[in-house]
């Protein structure tokens, strides 16, 4: 289902996982993010953009566990956890953060 | 009932081996393996990967598929620690075939000889071949 944001309409699979990585802006992700009812703040912000640098570097969506232990090392304990993150991203932190950032679903999520 | 972030115990470790013996493009062998790897990291089992035959050009450093309109997913081998698969085993004989050696690859890795890999094979539960 196709997801309009910046008066444009952009591609997404049935899953709306955006199709086009490059096609990615934060406005689409707040459009994703207000279609699910949900509101990005900072800390969702956080997660997101972490996710696109992982992406980056290593060229896959992390499974959940491994996005967890990362964004320990990287935030700290308190936000190193699946508590904090479930609370943020309540559909999953994996799934829901990466389908905000732009990313494919990741490896291994049924 | 338990909540989402509650993880449940590892239960019975299996040894799992993932072996390579394909060059990364031209078969989906490659990619296949990788992505089973990361999906199988999740069940905590003792996980390994040995890289024999064309199989250790996945591992190759400046990899450019540019040409060939495919996806470079060599960077994700250097994902697989953050997934606690941490021996790679790359067989020696068939680097220095190729005339490669070991810092020509892009991850850190255990190279071994073809007796020593054989061995370590035959520890494993499970030998999986791509």
């Amino acid at each position: 289902m196709p997801i309009e944001a910046n008066g444009k309409m952009y591609e997404t699979d049935e899953e709306g996982y955006l199709a086009d990585l490059n096609d990615w802006n934060p406005e689409l992700a707040a459009a994703m993010a207000k279609a699910d009812g949900a509101d990005l703040d900072e800390n969702h912000w956080e997660v997101i953009n972490f996710l696109r640098e992982y992406y980056e570097e290593y060229q896959i969506a992390p499974a959940v566990r491994v996005l967890t232990k990362a964004i320990g090392k990287k935030l700290g304990p308190d936000k190193g956890n699946s508590k904090y993150l479930y609370e943020l991203f309540p559909y999953g932190p994996a799934k829901q953060a990466c389908k905000y950032a732009g990313l494919p679903k990741p490896t291994g999520c049924v | 009932m338990s909540e989402p972030w509650e993880e449940e115990g590892p239960g019975t470790i299996k040894k799992f081996m993932y072996v390579n013996r394909k060059a990364p493009y031209g078969t989906i062998y490659a990619l296949e393996s990788l992505e089973v790897v990361l999906i199988a990291a999740a069940f905590e089992q003792d996980v390994s990967m040995a890289f024999l035959d064309d199989g250790v050009y996945q591992l190759k450093k400046g990899q450019d598929t540019k040409g060939i309109g495919q996806k470079n997913f060599s960077p994700t081998y250097r994902a697989l620690e953050g997934y606690d698969v941490e021996k790679l085993y790359v067989e020696a004989e068939s680097l220095a075939d190729r005339g490669l050696s070991e810092d020509d690859l892009l991850v850190p890795v255990e190279v071994m000889s073809r007796e020593a890999l054989a061995e370590l094979m035959n520890e494993q539960d499970v030998i999986l071949s791509f």
